[in-house]
């Protein structure tokens, strides 16, 4: 990797508001937009490290400094090369160490205060994992004469190596004073601090010697030709004695053997003190270059004289904002349209920057930093975009897109970012933040007429969750678009898992940078049809090619049927007491009453918590109470004004068993049930179920029920009329009740009375809620047996509209509070799930049910591949 | 001999082996939400809440430890990568972290005791330490990239709190593991270094990054050598790299972490890229073979799985790294290392 040896280092020195009047005057001002790019123009220009420096008395230095580390943090080409942090206010380093990763240089500490001080703060600059800057500054005062130089610095050092301090990472600052100042004892300054250097070097091993550069030629503020000369020539004897490091504007540094050699030898002479005269000489000499030679920044900023286009590239792939709005406005004057800018040269950009991240040449930060960048743009050019808008009399959004991170998963960077870059696209985004359950996100979908939902995940579970998601879309008939993301996910599972389960277009969007591209389509009136269609047969393709890979775990039918649960004639059923049909046209809700089961419907009102504890439950405790005292005062109300009646119908029938399917004799007609059998591969000692399993080969029985609610309607109409809309989910939730507490009334009845199998069964209303009894009811369309397509058929065994249900052409039951389904009385009887069947099932399924194989394929998708 | 000391002579004398992934194990539990929660009166849904059966299902836990220590591990970590308040806070768990922690130290520590008293062979308990889901180094906000959800010293101190339980629960080491942002961890090597200090004894620290990119960096941009320069002040007496992609893309970046880095290397990859389906499918034998390379090559001290990997794949790992000669620890030259989001060297 690259890992360079740096032998002399240069520190940045702009991004120092006691040093740069023009980063002062930035930061004075708040606008961090700019001091920004000061830093950057830094490490442009070379700078290995860049010294940061808030010391302004009208400043609050820790926010500033804070505030700024913070921002150049986030700037990759600036954070890649380490910071120092400078301030001679500990409060401001610390500030400063708490913003910064990486390993930051602290500029710095001294014994000025005395020992203790000095190693405490040397301790926290340690955990802080940071080097130092220790000055030459004691209890006496600052170090001017070599000895004294060599003496603190030795001192500081043996007290630091002492404590722990690793002696690498300690970098002293023997302090450059100001040279050519007219003042006698300061003609030596840089002689000594050159001796001491080489002196501290070898007396504290491993260390460093750093130091501010400017110093030196503060007599010749303004007149950079020759400061600049001075700090070279300074450098060249100063860095073989040992210094390595130090603080200068970095590009401002001349090549030793360019500088005029008149001009050499005159800062030659001052810098080494060889003639009584040298200063004289100097000032002199001066006068000549001041003004010569202005500094040439043009260098760092030649893109700005670019073609706008070019440069809002530019700006966008390096991530600078600092002119993007004069550049956005300047595009828009050229552009004849203000959204030619966003579709043109802003979205090249981005897509440039897509590339880049994609092929892992860009990272996050400096995704988001161009994001930002974008963002500022496009808020530059709406208020003309609404503008032309109006005058045109189009009124159309971009589009309005709810997004969430799926239930169990609470990863969001990914999503936010790509909430940011459509954002930036002139996109709403509704965010719903992390873990939200798919009723929160169809309810924000549905509240808020959105365009599309965008779900995100990060870790596996995320994607059974998206499953659910997608199907309670499907559940709710939405159509609207959802879009697939994060990292887990994939356009194979998407294919293979997400799309199945929802009718409407689902799109894997592989990164942020796909998002707008396709969102931008999803909302077009020309192109979406083409890329839903195109999706759509993209996925086919997928799944062909991964039908045809095989499954790794399905066994064949006949390995499937091999496997069968093993069918025991003492464990059968005696043959029913009352046989055939029997109808309950109004079961006596009082009785039901009694055995509703409470938990579902607290549930339904996202109550979390089982009945009866959560009554007492410290959260939602209160506002179960209060539901539940409404619940029943509604049911008192119900039973006593008979608002609704509760219908059923039960029979009996016999039957007989072959291979999977039941041949029934209801009325004199034998039906034919075709069950499915699991196929997934099981462990050993676990068969591969089917219903038929249950039923004997020669003769045997099965039941069949339907219960329904009935008589709602006219009382939600009533509530919705008041626009009671508590009332009217209430009822709805209690029909539902009735009824699912109906059918295990009627269930017991069936095994107690009308089939009489447990005569003698006696259970409390949890064991009964625990299904605690010998036989099952699986209904068509749940997962032991899958097809809804049954239920016609079980219907008819029951007399055609039993219980007055009525079918839809999905097959949902009306009234919706209805249950309906098998009575199998095998001891052995159990519920299971069918799961993934394969290909050879669902044609000799289609051919046993006598529908066509699409017909089949159509019912059971969920269990197929 | 202290934890650190015992560590570094059994590792001086063999590889040695840590554990694989919690998640995935607990995932073929198949627990409910039911299960999860316990008797716990919480008002969020536990579902997914790993780090809560300690309290909940603490013979699961217990299992799935056992499995690793059957499957060969030297060192097993606790399952607690999102004990902490800001991850628990999803769950509304933030008030159990402590008994979490606790709970899972000592689980892991009785099955460790118990396997060393059996053969002898140290066993040691790494208390796991998540990167919790907030970054010091990002914004959230792209309108404001000065902004962050939270700052170091909260983070400091949600660090702390762990730390402090992990230690009261028995534990040898402090792990800070898949660690995504380096200003995270330097908040968590402060906590953890202060917690030491205040339990008067030596905690050392084992540090694990994660990769995140191809270009072999972490989310806050930093390289492996300038995450080894940021992190080295907490002397860990592991260093390395777990997670990210699995072994056969983490090799290059195991292999320049190896180099400068004077501590003993611990890596941990996930057993391979997930699939299209999210699922895991390289073979114990396929994640064991390229360990076993790595050993061989001398870039680690002790190999383990993240994500996906199972006690098959430790155990196939035992077998791989079986009588090969553990990585020699060099004392490098000493050179100040200075980092940005890249490594800078500065010649002594």
């Amino acid at each position: 990797m690259n890992q360079q040896i740096a032998t002399f280092v240069n520190i940045g020195e702009r991004t120092n508001v006691t040093g740069s009047a023009k980063f002062k005057k930035l930061v004075m001002a708040g606008d961090y937009a700019a001091a920004v790019e000061v830093a950057r123009q830094q490490v442009e220009n070379g700078a290995q490290i860049i010294d940061i420096n808030m010391d302004e008395g009208l400043l609050d230095s820790e926010q500033a400094m804070t505030i700024f580390l913070k921002l150049i943090s986030a700037e990759p080409d600036i954070a890649r090369v380490p910071f120092m942090i400078d301030s001679s206010k500990w409060s401001v380093i610390e500030a400063g160490l708490k913003c910064v990763s990486g390993k930051p240089i602290v500029n710095s500490i001294s014994m000025k205060e005395g020992e203790a001080e000095f190693l405490a703060h040397a301790r926290l600059v340690r955990d802080y994992g940071a080097a130092v800057v220790v000055m030459a500054f004691d209890e006496v005062g600052q170090a001017d004469t070599k000895d004294r130089k060599v003496e603190i610095c030795e001192r500081a050092y043996k007290l630091l190596v002492a404590d722990g301090f690793p002696p690498e990472d300690i970098i002293f600052d023997p302090n450059i004073f100001a040279v050519a100042t007219g003042i006698d004892e300061h003609r030596h300054y840089a002689v000594d601090f050159i001796e001491a250097c080489q002196e501290i070097r070898k007396r504290c091993p491993h260390v460093h010697i750093s130091g501010g550069l400017s110093n030196l030629s503060f007599s010749f503020r303004g007149n950079e030709p020759v400061r600049r000369a001075m700090h070279s020539v300074f450098l060249l004897h100063a860095i073989p004695a040992g210094l390595d490091m130090a603080i200068v504007n970095a590009g401002q540094l001349d090549v030793y053997d360019t500088i005029d050699p008149e001009l050499r030898e005159a800062c030659e002479d001052v810098v080494l003190d060889r003639r009584d005269d040298a200063t004289e000489r100097l000032v002199a000499l001066a006068e000549r270059y001041r003004g010569s030679d202005p500094v040439q920044e043009k260098l760092a900023a030649e893109w700005r004289g670019w073609a706008v286009s070019k440069r809002l590239e530019h700006a966008l792939v390096k991530g600078i904002d600092a002119f993007v709005v004069e550049d956005a406005e300047e595009a828009r004057q050229e552009a004849a349209r203000p959204i030619e800018v966003i579709e043109g040269p802003l979205m090249d950009g981005m897509n440039v920057v897509g590339d880049l991240f994609g092929s892992g040449k860009m990272f996050l930060p400096q995704v988001v930093k161009s994001a930002r960048v974008m963002k500022k743009a496009v808020a530059h050019l709406i208020p003309f975009i609404e503008e032309e808008k109006e005058r045109n009399g189009t009124t159309q959004g971009k589009g309005r897109i709810v997004m969430a991170t799926v239930k169990g998963d609470v990863h969001d960077i990914g999503k936010n970012i790509v909430g940011v870059v459509l954002q930036c696209n002139g996109f709403e985004v509704i965010d719903l933040g992390v873990m939200v359950a798919w009723q929160d996100i169809l309810a924000a979908a549905n509240e808020n007429e959105a365009d599309m939902i965008g779900l995100s995940g990060l870790i596996t579970p995320s994607l059974d969750e998206m499953v659910t998601v997608a199907s309670e879309m499907q559940r709710e008939s939405m159509t609207l678009p959802l879009l697939i993301g994060g990292a887990t996910t994939s356009k194979v599972h998407t294919a293979l898992r997400i799309d199945p389960a929802y009718e409407g277009p689902v799109i894997h969007v592989l990164d942020a940078s796909r998002a707008v591209g396709v969102a931008s389509t999803l909302v077009s009136d020309t192109l979406r049809d083409k890329f839903v269609s195109e999706t759509r047969s993209s996925y086919d393709d997928i799944r062909v090619a991964r039908a045809n890979k095989g499954q790794n775990e399905l066994a064949s039918l006949s390995e499937a049927r091999g496997n069968a649960f093993p069918f025991d004639p003492d464990g059968m059923a005696a043959a029913p007491n009352k046989p055939g049909l029997h109808a309950f046209d109004d079961w006596k809700l009082e009785e039901l009453r009694q055995i509703i089961d409470w938990t579902p419907f607290f549930r339904a009102w996202e109550l979390a918590g089982n009945y009866p504890a959560i009554l007492q439950d410290k959260v939602v405790g209160e506002s179960a109470r209060g539901l539940f005292a409404d619940a029943n005062a509604m049911l008192d109300t119900i039973i006593a004004e008979k608002w609704l009646t509760a219908k059923g119908v039960a029979g009996l029938w016999r039957c007989r068993r072959d291979g999977d399917d039941v041949f029934v004799l209801a009325s004199n007609e034998e039906t034919r049930l075709p069950f499915l059998r699991q196929q997934i591969k099981k462990r050993e000692g676990r068969a591969n179920m089917c219903l038929a399993d249950f039923i004997a080969p020669v003769e045997d029985w099965i039941g069949g029920f339907a219960v329904a609610i009935h008589g709602i309607d006219p009382h939600l109409a009533r509530f919705k009329a008041d626009n009671d809309d508590y009332s009217d989910i209430l009822l709805k939730a209690l029909a539902d009740r009735f009824a699912e507490a109906f059918a295990e009334r009627l269930h017991q009845h069936v095994r107690t009375e009308l089939w009489g199998y447990a005569a003698g069964e006696a259970l409390s209303n949890d064991d009964l809620i625990r299904e605690k009894y010998q036989g099952i009811r699986p209904a068509p369309g749940y997962p032991a047996c899958p097809d809804h397509n049954l239920k016609p058929l079980l219907f008819a065994m029951l007399g055609g509209a039993p219980a007055e249900i009525s079918l839809t052409s999905s097959l949902a039951m009306l009234p919706t509070s209805a249950v309906s389904g098998f009575y199998f009385g095998h001891r052995d009887a159990e519920y299971f799930g069918v799961a993934r069947i394969g290909r050879d099932q669902l044609e000799e399924y289609a051919e046993r049910r006598g529908i066509s194989l699409e017909e089949a394929e159509r019912w059971l998708r969920p269990n197929l591949d | 001999m202290n934890a650190r000391e015992k560590l570094i002579r059994a590792a001086a004398e063999r590889i040695l082996l840590t554990d694989g992934a919690f998640g995935t194990e607990i995932q073929n539990h198949k627990l409910d939400e039911a299960a999860y929660r316990g008797s716990l009166d919480l008002s969020k849904d536990q579902k997914g809440n790993n780090d809560i059966l300690a309290i909940t299902r603490p013979a699961v836990v217990d299992s799935i430890t056992r499995a690793y220590l059957d499957a060969g591990s030297d060192v097993i970590s606790t399952n607690t990568f999102s004990a902490n308040r800001i991850s628990q806070a999803d769950y509304g768990a933030e008030h159990l972290v402590a008994d979490i922690n606790i709970a899972s130290g000592r689980i892991a520590r009785a099955a460790a005791d118990e396997y060393e008293a059996k053969d002898g062979r140290p066993r040691f308990v790494a208390g796991a330490i998540g990167p919790t889901n907030k970054t010091l180094s990002l914004s959230p906000d792209v309108n404001d990239p000065g902004y962050r959800e939270i700052d170091f010293d909260g983070l400091k101190d949600v660090y702390r709190e762990q730390c402090d339980a992990l230690v009261e629960g028995g534990v040898d080491f402090i792990l800070i593991e898949t660690i995504f942002d380096t200003l995270n961890a330097k908040a968590g090597i402060m906590a953890a270094m202060e917690s030491a200090r205040a339990h008067g004894r030596d905690v050392p620290l084992m540090i694990s990054m994660t990769i995140t990119d191809l270009c072999g960096r972490n989310l806050s941009g930093h390289t492996v050598e300038a995450f080894w320069a940021a992190v080295r002040h907490s002397n860990p007496v592991t260093i390395g790299l777990n997670c990210s992609f699995g072994a056969q893309q983490l090799r290059p970046h195991v292999q320049a972490l190896s180099a400068v880095a004077n501590t003993l290397l611990m890596a941990y990859p996930n057993a391979g890229l997930p699939n299209e389906l999210g699922e895991y499918d390289e073979q114990p034998h396929q994640t064991a073979g390229f360990l076993g390379e790595w050993a061989r090559e001398g870039f680690v001290n002790i190999v383990g799985g993240c994500c996906g990997s199972r006690p098959a794949h430790i155990a196939a790992m035992a077998k791989a790294i079986d009588g090969l000669t553990p990585r020699r620890i060099s004392a490098p030259p000493i050179v100040t290392r200075l980092a940005g989001l890249e490594p800078m060297v500065l010649a002594a």
